[in-house]
């Protein structure tokens, strides 16, 4: 898929780098490395599981954009849709606490989903239908997701329960990769298995190969008759749906219950992951652990007080290394070529 | 062809208005089993248009179209595509960033288990490929194919979907002379085992050569057939314009003055950073026309950007009038340069669309006097000097203060070489000067640009036509890969010569085009 040098090198590196940090978190947890306070904090489990749980929603806002882009919507509401996934299933969670505590979670997944797709409509039909700059309508989408579920919020509410891990027969055995990887709550799971699923859809299904047509050149999609506006429709719901479930995973399995603002700029480092991954769903992962990852060692290096360095410096680091790895990659990866533009079909002025 | 066959295709009084233009007014056509046909007329007398309808981008106001004698309704390619009939695009339709395979199957994907079948469409392809003489590898990326290749994807991909009638919307516009050769050689292999082909053009002499019959469209009407063995060019040409054309641009022998522009030794990147010209040197003197040939993309729009100011140069040395312009800005090389632009991209460079005609005449004089008047512009001013270029330079528009946007092509053109002759100059740089525009336009502008050089003026005259650079030049620099493999005097040049330099052949070669230009 990707041609480029400069990417094929990238991958090399980020495989590279991985390879070094199992191996390394391995060692760090099972021998006498482990006394080192430092080497504790940089490849503790506890770092590991939580750069996991930091990059789901990243990983799953990032397919978002992807599946967005790469129609040729241009989709900066990530946020915004993530947090309407979040507030709805908190909603959804609440008024069903009395239902078994599976379901009640199950009804809230949904409802995120469902939720999130309803804002991919309005992103695409403000878009498509009216044409209206998709900055602008990205923008609306997150005025209009903050600003309605801090008012409808309601703060006595309390939803009772959330996702617990669940183990994976035998896998979850393996000594710290097993820990890792094997013992999470199913969002966390899912989030890992759409990566592939994505990714198999774009570039070996015929909906992923008409859905990266229209992003790239539209015109020659509508040639061949394919209708465009309506595969663009169709991957914004479904991105949008994707955005809810990283809402739903910060109420649901995260945190458990809902905050005011609790995405907290998370579908913007989404936005960078997908940049950042070149548009591709296991770039964007790669990228969204990157990001991840920083967010863990702010947090393990405030915990442990191994440095002298003001605590401010260290809340900085993931949105430092979002900037830099960003700035530094731009200009190397290639957008989808018709993204943000409308595609009218020229024999449609009668 | 027999008239007793039955049409594979007919347009029974095709009526397509869109809003204040009527594109085409009761056309009919008909195509035979095995026939090209070639569809002649100048750009904007409907050509496309047509063919959009039948094959069902466009749905017509009036009148039906019959397909092996059936009428059909055609609402979107779909139709068009199951009913047999292909389409080869003038901008061709292919995802630069997809494979030739996944740009052929796209919209008729074949799928195994789910997943696309990627290996049966290519090994459908190479089977279609040999049969036809179209070699594509499928799994090349077609951004990295050069544009003949690309076409025959294109090809390729009606032929996937088992269309037997062809329509070929100006598919030489873009091709060397040999490529040309290629093109047709396909055609009439096509033809030959019963496809039906119609050949969109405004080119005469590939009309001449290639089809069976010819249909002539003019303002969107049917004005006549032709028979391809008695037509001749002057006839084809007066049919399509509706008064007689000279084809041929009358001019003097050149009286080459003192060099006007001299760049020695220039080199520069494109805009991907990879090196487009490659120590060019090249000369113009005064009361001369150079005319600068090559298949696009060989550095001549580099070469013009580097000359007006556009673009940086990495190494050499651009002179002017004997005024050092090696990276001087676009103001100072028309100023002090005397040098005027005709830009290859009109709407990128030469226009600003959404501008009256008026101001549009101004671009390059607005801030001197008598236009400007310290802070202000005098609208007056701007007014009676753009009726007079109107006037002048034949730009039909309804009056100076409509947007430029409004005006046809050919207008648009006109405009820009108003603006851009109308100033004294020692130099004037024409690229592409007659692209897309009609064929009664391209005689003016001909006639202007030689009327240019007799005044006095260099002119380099960049054009990816080679019979525009045929008439007009009086030296013919041929540019590939970055650098202009040979200089050649205009009494010596040959197209078949020129068309193998185009190709890369080196002048060292035995060429017909034999020995350096002094």
């Amino acid at each position: 898929m990707t041609k480029n040098g400069v990417l094929k090198k990238s991958q090399w590196i980020a495989g590279a780098l991985a390879v070094a940090a199992v191996v390394m978190a391995v060692l760090v947890n099972t021998t006498a490395l482990g006394q080192y306070t430092w080497l504790r904090v940089l490849f503790g489990v506890s770092a590991l599981n939580f750069t996991l749980r930091a990059s789901v929603p990243l990983v799953l806002g990032a397919l978002c954009g992807i599946l967005c882009e790469r129609t040729g919507i241009i989709n900066i509401g990530i946020e915004g849709m993530m947090l309407a996934g979040a507030f709805a299933a908190f909603v959804a969670k609440v008024a069903t606490n009395d239902w078994p505590l599976l379901a009640s979670l199950l009804f809230g997944v949904a409802i995120a989903l469902a939720v999130g797709a309803l804002m991919g409509l309005l992103h695409a039909t403000l878009s498509i239908r009216y044409r209206m700059d998709q900055i602008i309508s990205g923008t609306v989408i997150i005025i209009l997701a903050a600003g309605t579920s801090a008012y409808l919020f309601d703060r006595d509410a309390v939803a009772q329960g959330k996702f617990g891990p669940v183990r994976i027969p035998l896998l979850a055995d393996i000594p710290v990769i097993g820990d890792i990887l094997f013992q999470n709550p199913p969002i966390t799971y899912m989030a890992l298995l759409l990566v592939v699923i994505v990714h198999v859809g774009l570039f070996y299904t015929r909906w992923g190969l008409r859905s990266r047509a229209c992003g790239e050149h539209p015109r020659a999609a509508d040639t061949v008759g394919i209708n465009v506006n309506r595969y663009r429709y169709l991957n914004t719901m479904l991105g949008g749906a994707l955005a809810g479930l990283g809402g739903g995973f910060l109420v649901l399995e995260a945190v458990g219950q809902f905050q005011e603002g609790m995405t907290a700029g998370r579908g913007f480092i989404s936005l960078a992951a997908m940049i950042f991954g070149n548009w591709n769903p296991f770039g964007a992962l790669a990228a969204a652990t990157l990001f991840g990852y920083t967010q863990a060692l702010q947090n393990e290096l405030l915990l442990a007080g191994v440095t002298q360095a003001p605590r401010q410096f260290i809340s900085m680091l993931p949105y430092v290394v979002t900037i830099v790895a960003v700035s530094g990659f731009v200009g190397r990866v290639r957008p989808p070529a018709a993204e943000g533009k409308v595609y009218e079909t020229e024999g449609s002025s009668e | 062809m027999s008239e007793a066959a039955m049409p594979v295709l007919e347009a029974r009084h095709i009526t397509k208005r869109f809003p204040g233009v009527v594109a085409n007014e009761d056309v009919n056509l008909k195509l035979y089993p095995g026939e090209i046909l070639a569809l002649l007329g100048e750009n904007g007398a409907g050509k496309s248009t047509l063919m959009n309808i039948v094959y069902g981008l466009y749905k017509q106001t009036e009148g039906e179209i019959i397909v092996r004698g059936k009428p059909v309704e055609m609402s979107n390619p779909n139709d068009a595509i199951q009913l047999g009939i292909g389409m080869v695009f003038q901008h061709f339709q292919l995802v630069p960033v997809m494979t030739v395979a996944e740009n052929v199957m796209l919209g008729s994907e074949t799928i195994k288990r789910g997943l696309l079948d990627t290996q049966q469409v290519a090994e459908r392809i190479t089977e279609l490929s040999q049969r036809y003489g179209l070699a594509v590898d499928p799994y090349a990326m077609v951004e990295d194919l050069p544009v003949g290749v690309r076409q025959r994807v294109e090809i390729v991909k009606t032929l996937y979907r088992n269309a037997d009638i062809l329509i070929l919307d100006e598919p030489t516009a873009v091709l060397t002379p040999q490529e040309i050769d290629g093109l047709f050689d396909v055609m009439e292999l096509l033809r030959s085992q019963g496809k039906s082909i119609i050949f969109i053009t405004h080119k005469l002499k590939e009309v001449l050569r290639i089809s069976d019959r010819i249909i002539v469209l003019r303002d969107g009407k049917v004005v006549g057939e032709a028979d391809p063995k008695t037509a001749t060019q002057s006839t084809l040409a007066a049919m399509m314009v509706g008064r007689e054309v000279i084809l041929t641009v009358d001019k003097d022998e050149a009286q080459p003055g003192p060099v006007v522009l001299d760049m020695q030794d220039v080199s520069a990147k494109d805009d991907h950073g990879q090196p487009a010209l490659r120590n060019v040197s090249l000369q113009a003197r005064a009361g001369e026309i150079v005319g600068v040939a090559g298949v696009q993309g060989n550095g001549q729009s580099e070469l013009v950007e580097v000359l007006t100011g556009l673009r940086s140069l990495d190494s050499g040395r651009i002179t002017i009038n004997g005024l050092d312009m090696t990276n001087a800005g676009p103001r100072r090389v028309t100023q002090d340069g005397q040098s005027c632009h005709v830009p290859e991209d009109r709407h990128a460079y030469g226009m600003v669309d959404a501008y009256s005609v008026a101001h549009n005449l101004v671009l390059n004089t607005y801030f001197q006097p008598p236009f400007a008047n310290g802070l202000t512009v005098d609208e007056q001013a701007i007014r009676r000097h753009a009726e007079d270029l109107v006037e002048r330079y034949d730009v039909r528009t309804p009056n100076v203060s409509v947007h430029a946007a409004n005006l046809s092509g050919g207008n648009q053109q006109k405009m820009v070489v108003a603006r851009e002759f109308s100033r004294p100059v020692k130099l004037l740089i024409a690229a592409q000067p007659t692209r897309g525009i009609d064929v009664g336009s391209i005689e003016f502008i001909h006639q202007q640009i030689v009327a240019k050089r007799d005044e006095g003026a260099a002119v380099l005259l960049v054009s990816a036509e080679l019979d525009e650079i045929m008439a007009l030049s009086d030296r013919i620099a041929v540019m590939y890969k970055g650098e202009i493999v040979d200089i050649v005097p205009r009494n010596r040049a040959t197209r078949e010569g020129l068309g193998l330099l185009m190709a890369g052949a080196h002048s060292e070669e035995p060429a017909p085009v034999a020995g350096k230009a002094g």
